[in-house]
């Protein structure tokens, strides 16, 4: 409520008309204001019963709001048509409405029970449409309305409407921001959403409501990096600088080791290096740039920006490279967006200057490019000068130097003295180059290359005595008093080296003293004072004479200054001690001035952030934190993984089972709880993409375990073949392609006889690959995976269970999933798995089970999808391991088997008999490689 | 008690006159009167193109982009990435162009309530919502003569009565029941070379700006990828959302459900100097003599490395110094016109024959008085070359997936100068 206050008092001063408008308006409309009998005859047309009159009134008032006039009067008559039916009507009501109600409020009330009836509305859109309204309205005494709708919506089952309930949070917040505890709760609700419709709005609300709540990130932080590629391009923007905060508090700095370059104690830095770990990157932190590299070639600026800061706030050294070229593509954009990216790289190239050596020629200038856009552009350049490329660098600046836009002129001579200043090479070339520039016939030209050669000339002065003897003939002509100034100075400083002009000057600057602008005078006064210490003889006349005019100047300053550099240099009995040093303080050695570039340091600045662009901190900036010592625990972002298919424990059957055999439970599961269903989906996608990151650690670990395995199986093949063991041993059987069909059903028949469904064993593996049967394009947003989830398939042993996971990416809902018209090759067979009856709403995910007889071979089985609208065909092809199940038999059984079959036909392979080890899983190949790991066919002949 | 709000406030359009022709807010008011500090700095930067895009006053930010004479100028309170704002307004300006074919003051207060509507859909709470074209069209119906008539003798409106479906689905982009009875889909390279030529006629920078723009009028959900006969050359490129980013990545070949209508598909520029060929070289002679009002102006264009193709639609126009009063110039082909007051030199030159090289010749008339220039000005060349793409870049073959219909396919090419500068 307080906060409205001041804004509602502003407004009453300030009737948004062009009562209070400065100069600069469209005038002449303001009798249209004043005469009341326009609006009589709008409200006539409001209160008409044809929606044509409606319609035209409407249009005119919103004419009339557009223009910048008041059109206040108008609420009573424009909030009856609140309800109209006419569309067109009712969304220009709204305009009106969400203009005007803050002024109005007591009649502005009169229009929510509408709005809170649209929340109820079976309509998505028109849900969504009614909580922008209702939350846009800037009325105080709604907020516990708001509040409640938003929290309704939060949770509703359309997508969309879950987005305008993010968008309503900021709103409400800056309504009353005594609500900011509950909305915390609403957001944290929201970012677990895992629809890319909803990202990119609840960060933004986030961002504007608690962004100090950094905690709330960790578990959504894996799936935020994930969905980004599809978030609308305004949301990546968000998030990405959103998620350029977060990495900087959680991760530690890529750059550490490297850091050693500007180290300021290389002592101390070797000592921290010794103690500190090997630097490795995060997972999560690789994780992050490598799903947003991509971006950098979005069409949005914007959002190349985002990645690009993201990278050099972010990336280590050796990687941020990738961004240069994306930003000077930017460059060929309008010319608003180049400003700002020049901008941004001229803060960059001060810093990593190599990135952008290689575009070194996109930064030269065009006469047509503006001002402000060359000045930028030479920027750049010269922080890329080095000792390489500045000979073709100054050739560009000597063309730029006759250019007709002398403000350009004048920067470029700034930047070859800050090129002559940075690469001593070529400091002579410029110094001679400048030299020439003051015979130029523009003033300011001249002038400016003064006072850069001023600057120079500081750096070594004694070589230089010519320049100054040349420069000070310039004072006749030259009228630019910094120019002035600096020659003066100049004189002064260096007047040993030109004894004989000197006190020429200084007579005649002594005559035209009156004439002179205040620094100026300042600088004669100056030179006055030093020729009388070197050379009294012949300035000390000259010098009082000075002295005397200063001390009845204007300018207080002048006289001040002249009052006191008569007490340090004129000995009189009064004067102290500080006369005998008045030489040491005038002509000490002044050290040269450094010529810096005004981007340096700008850096600490979020880059692309407007901060950064106005180099001062812009109201709500938050700060980009610095990079932490100690890595926080990583474990926070772990999110807890559920129904993925890691059936590792032997109770994991039982559930499977349960699931498999009564598939209306697997329909309850998720129908009750679809955000259980969609964190486990997250998770799974973290997991696929864990393991493409650490994939070379993993590729090493099988190696391992290859080895280790071999060792195993030499070791068991030694003992099987001493014979001394006795105990039942569980045994994979294992075996290959019997040579003739019929024998091989036979055969591997009799496990099923023999052995009893307690004998087959979970599978002890952890991964289980996951394939793809409908891709999320071809299936119109509706994807299905499946994986061989190793486990017996109920009612068929010889199928081999399918676990299929189907995704629904549409924003409808898709009904009746089945499949249809199986259409197996000779033998095969296929347990299709009952209707899904349940609808499945936008973004949920069920899981069913289907078994399906391969008949041994590695043909696909191929049928069709059905869903209510539509059919998809789709086929499975088994890997050859999948169609192996693990058994358990004892050494003599399984000798017993192999002598009937692996003695006739020579293929029973590799035979494995390895005790139940240390290792405390059920024995079992621990590769998830089929094909290598030991088991017997799962499937048998039937019948 | 504070609080933010972010994003954006208000927009204001301004002519360049100064008026105040449209506001807009999305937040509670501000008044007009914070467009002073624009007015300011405006009258500060003398030319429009250096008015600063961002501009810091007390309580606000202003941003602003200037885009067929109008100024775009929003109002920030907080912290915002600038280039977010600007994007933004670029993208507003651009749907004005696409609904009203133009975007200009007059089209802006004549479509006043469309532009409001447009606004009230394109911005929630200063936050961009909808800015996909797609799925404005089906939001808000473009104004055509048709339906005005229609809709003034009916009463019927410009809102659509149906309600979009396309900003619900993956595929935001693409409306939902498109159909066509001709589906066509056409495809125009276009590439623009920007050059900066020096004195001597040796390239000082050269690089090639592409773009494919697309007009797909294709029923249903049509899913396309077009391929390349060169793809190596896409080394920099910039995507529409619609490509899938994998597929390029590991395929080069470019597999797209494509919005309905006009749209840029990729941008892309092809750096390497050597593969930038130039099509035409410039002689020119252009001096002041010392001491006397007059200089001498003569200046040849001839075609060069352009494939066998005709070099057209050449323009060249110069920026002559202050001191110039006059040209006394004769064309051998095409038309010259000098303007005394901006000092331009345009020369309308159009199609090049290599037997009869294109010749502008003749007298500069100085201030008398005032000193000789010491510049030379430089020459901004333009032109077009049909049916070529200069750096080479080929399509090699369409392909529809996803619907049955055989569609119309074509590509055109075209090459043109961009920034093309010769320095004198």
């Amino acid at each position: 409520m307080l906060s409205l206050l001041p804004v509602q008092k502003l407004l009453r001063q300030l009737p948004a008309g062009p009562a209070g408008r400065p100069k600069k308006t469209a005038g002449g409309d303001t009798a249209e204001e004043v005469t009341s009998p326009v609006h009589d005859d709008l409200k006539e047309m409001l209160d008409s019963n044809k929606d044509s009159l409606k319609l035209e009134a409407m249009k005119r008032i919103v004419a009339m709001i557009a223009r910048g006039k008041n059109a206040s009067d108008l609420f009573p008559a424009v909030v009856k048509n609140v309800a109209c039916k006419n569309i067109e009507v009712k969304k220009l009501v709204y305009v009106y409405l969400v203009r005007y109600a803050e002024e109005q409020q007591d009649l502005a009330l009169l229009s929510i029970s509408t709005f809170q009836r649209g929340l109820k509305d079976p309509n998505q859109l028109i849900r969504a449409s009614a909580l922008r309204v209702l939350s846009s309205i800037r009325v105080p005494i709604i907020v516990p309305i708001m509040m409640l709708a938003i929290k309704e919506a939060a949770s509703d089952m359309s997508p969309y409407v879950r987005k305008t309930a993010a968008h309503a949070i900021p709103k409400l917040y800056s309504l009353d921001s005594d609500q900011k505890d509950q909305l915390i709760e609403v957001i944290e609700k929201l970012l677990a959403d895992k629809t890319t419709l909803v990202a990119g709005s609840v960060v933004m609300a986030f961002e504007e409501v608690c962004p100090e709540r950094i905690d709330l990130i960790h578990k959504n932080y894996r799936k935020l990096c994930n969905l980004l590629i599809d978030v609308e391009e305004w949301g990546q923007v968000v998030i990405i600088n959103m998620l350029t905060r977060y990495a900087r508090t959680q991760f530690l700095s890529p750059n550490q080791n490297v850091s050693v370059g500007d180290a300021k104690d290389a002592k101390a830095e070797a000592a921290s290096l010794a103690k500190r770990k090997p630097y490795v990157m995060d997972p999560d932190h690789r994780l992050l740039l490598r799903n947003t590299k991509p971006l950098l070639q979005s069409r949005n600026a914007a959002v190349v920006m985002a990645v690009a800061q993201l990278y050099f706030h972010l990336a280590p050294k050796a990687e941020v490279g990738v961004i240069a070229k994306a930003l000077v593509r930017l460059l060929r954009s309008h010319r608003s967006v180049q400003y700002v990216v020049l901008q941004n790289v001229a803060t960059m190239s001060i810093k990593r200057r190599g990135m952008f050596e290689p575009y070194l020629k996109s930064f030269y200038i065009r006469s047509t490019d503006p001002t402000q856009i060359k000045i930028l552009k030479l920027e750049v350049l010269t922080n890329l000068a080095n000792e390489t490329n500045i000979s073709t660098i100054l050739r560009e600046f000597q063309t730029y130097i006759r250019s007709m836009d002398k403000d350009f002129v004048a920067a470029t001579i700034q930047a070859i003295g800050r090129c002559a200043t940075n690469i001593g090479k070529v400091r002579d070339t410029c110094l001679n180059g400048l030299v020439q520039l003051l015979s130029n016939r523009d003033e300011l030209v001249v002038a400016e290359s003064v006072v850069v050669i001023k600057k120079l000339l500081q750096m070594q002065p004694a070589q230089h005595s010519e320049i100054i003897k040349h420069m000070a003939k310039l004072t006749d002509n030259i009228q630019v008093p910094m120019a002035r100034a600096s020659i003066l100075w100049l004189i002064g400083e260096y007047c040993e080296h030109v004894p004989k002009i000197a006190p020429d000057v200084l007579r005649k600057m002594a005559k035209s003293f009156t004439n002179e602008e205040d620094i100026v005078k300042l600088q004669v006064i100056n030179l006055a004072a030093k020729l009388y210490l070197t050379n009294s003889k012949q300035s000390k006349l000259l010098t009082q004479y000075v002295l005397n005019l200063a001390k009845y100047d204007q300018n207080y300053d002048i006289r001040d200054r002249a009052r006191f550099i008569r007490q340090l240099i004129v000995p009189t009995e009064k004067s102290g001690a500080l006369n005998k040093y008045a030489k040491k303080l005038f002509l000490a050695q002044k050290p040269a001035p450094i010529l810096e570039s005004s981007f340096k340091d700008r850096d600490h600045f979020q880059l692309g952030s407007l901060s950064h662009l106005l180099n001062t901190k812009a109201v709500g900036y938050q700060e980009l934190p610095d990079w932490p010592d100690e890595a926080p625990d990583p474990s926070v972002r772990n999110v807890e993984v559920r129904g993925a298919p890691q059936g590792a424990h032997v109770h994991g059957r039982a559930k499977v089972g349960a699931s498999s055999q009564e598939p209306e439970s697997v329909s309850e599961e998720s129908g009750s709880s679809s955000s259980s269903s969609s964190s486990s989906s997250g998770s799974e996608e973290e997991d696929e993409d864990e393991e493409e990151g650490s994939g070379e650690q993993s590729e090493d670990k099988e190696e391992e375990e290859e080895k280790r395995l071999k060792r195993k199986e030499k070791e068991g093949s030694q003992k099987a073949a001493s014979g001394s063991t006795v105990s039942p041993t569980p045994i994979l059987g294992v075996l290959g392609t019997p040579a003739s069909s019929k024998g091989r059903r036979e055969w591997v028949g009799s496990p099923h006889r023999s052995l009893g469904p307690s004998q087959l064993l979970s599978p002890a593996f952890g991964a289980v690959r996951t394939y793809e049967l409908l891709h999320r394009m071809a299936g119109e947003g509706l994807s299905v995976e499946y994986c061989f989830s190793r486990r017996p398939f109920p009612g068929d042993p010889h199928m081999v269970a399918v676990q299929i996971q189907i995704s629904n990416n549409t924003d409808a809902e898709v009904k009746s999933l089945r499949v249809s018209e199986p259409k197996p090759l000779s033998g095969m067979r296929i347990q299709e798995f009952p209707e899904i009856g349940m609808r499945l709403a936008p973004g949920d995910t069920v899981s069913v089970v289907m078994g399906i007889d391969f008949c041994d071979s590695t043909q696909a089985a191929n049928f069709q999808l059905c869903t209510h609208t539509r059919h998809f065909y789709v086929s499975i092809q088994p890997p050859v391991g999948e169609l192996m199940a693990p058994v358990f038999m004892s050494e003599n059984e399984f000798k017993k088997e192999q002598g009937e079959w692996g003695t006739g036909t020579g293929t029973g392979r590799c035979m494995d008999t390895h005790y139940p080890s240390a290792n405390a899983h059920p024995p079992f190949c621990p590769l998830c490689r089929p094909c290598r790991g030991p088991r017997a066919p799962r499937a048998a002949g039937r019948g | 008690m504070c609080f933010q709000q972010k994003m954006i406030h208000s927009l204001f359009l301004i002519n360049c006159s100064g008026d105040i022709f449209l506001e807009k807010h999305w937040k509670s008011v501000v008044s007009q009167s914070v467009c002073d500090y624009f007015f300011e700095a405006q009258e500060k930067a003398i030319d429009v193109e250096n008015v600063p895009p961002v501009i810091s006053t007390p309580h606000h930010y202003l941003i602003s982009i200037y885009r067929d004479k109008i100024f775009f100028v929003s109002v920030i309170q907080t912290e915002v990435p600038p280039l977010f704002v600007i994007e933004f307004l670029h993208r507003v300006a651009d749907t004005f162009q696409d609904y009203f074919g133009e975007c200009s003051e007059t089209a802006i207060k004549d479509n006043v309530v469309i532009v409001y509507e447009l606004l009230e859909e394109m911005l929630d709470n200063g936050f961009p919502l909808a800015t996909e074209s797609n799925i404005l069209k089906e939001l808000i119906k473009p104004p055509t003569i048709l339906r005005s008539v229609v809709n003034s003798i009916t009463g019927s409106s410009n809102v659509g009565d149906t309600l979009p479906t396309g900003q619900l689905s993956n595929i935001p982009w693409r409306r939902a029941g498109v159909k066509y009875t001709n589906n066509e889909a056409y495809f125009d390279v276009v590439e623009e070379i920007d050059a900066i030529i020096d004195k001597s006629g040796s390239t000082v920078f050269a690089e090639i700006q592409g773009v494919i723009d697309s007009c797909i009028k294709l029923s249903g959900m049509p899913d396309l990828s077009l391929s390349f006969m060169n793809p190596r050359l896409l080394d920099d490129v910039s995507f529409h959302p619609c490509i899938r980013f994998k597929r390029w990545e590991s395929e080069r070949v470019l597999s797209f459900i494509p919005p309905d209508g006009n749209f840029r598909l990729i941008s892309y520029r092809v750096s390497s100097q050597n593969l930038v060929a130039i099509p035409v070289y410039v002689k020119h002679m252009i001096s002041f003599k010392e001491n006397s009002s007059s200089g001498r102006f003569d200046v040849t264009i001839g075609p060069k490395q352009n494939m066998g193709k005709t070099v057209e639609g050449v323009v060249m126009t110069v920026h002559m110094p202050k001191a110039v009063l006059n040209m006394n110039l004769t064309a051998t082909q095409g038309s010259y016109t000098f303007d005394p007051v901006t000092k331009v030199l345009t020369w309308d030159v159009g199609k090049i024959t290599p037997q009869k090289l294109p010749n502008l010749k003749g007298i500069v008339n100085l201030q008398s008085g005032a000193p000789k220039p010491e510049e030379n000005p430089s020459l901004n060349i333009q032109f077009k070359i049909q049916q070529l793409a200069i750096s080479g870049l080929k399509v090699n073959r369409l392909d529809m997936y996803g619907e049955k219909y055989k569609p119309f396919k074509g590509v055109k090419y075209i090459t043109k100068a961009g920034k093309f500068q010769v320095r004198t």
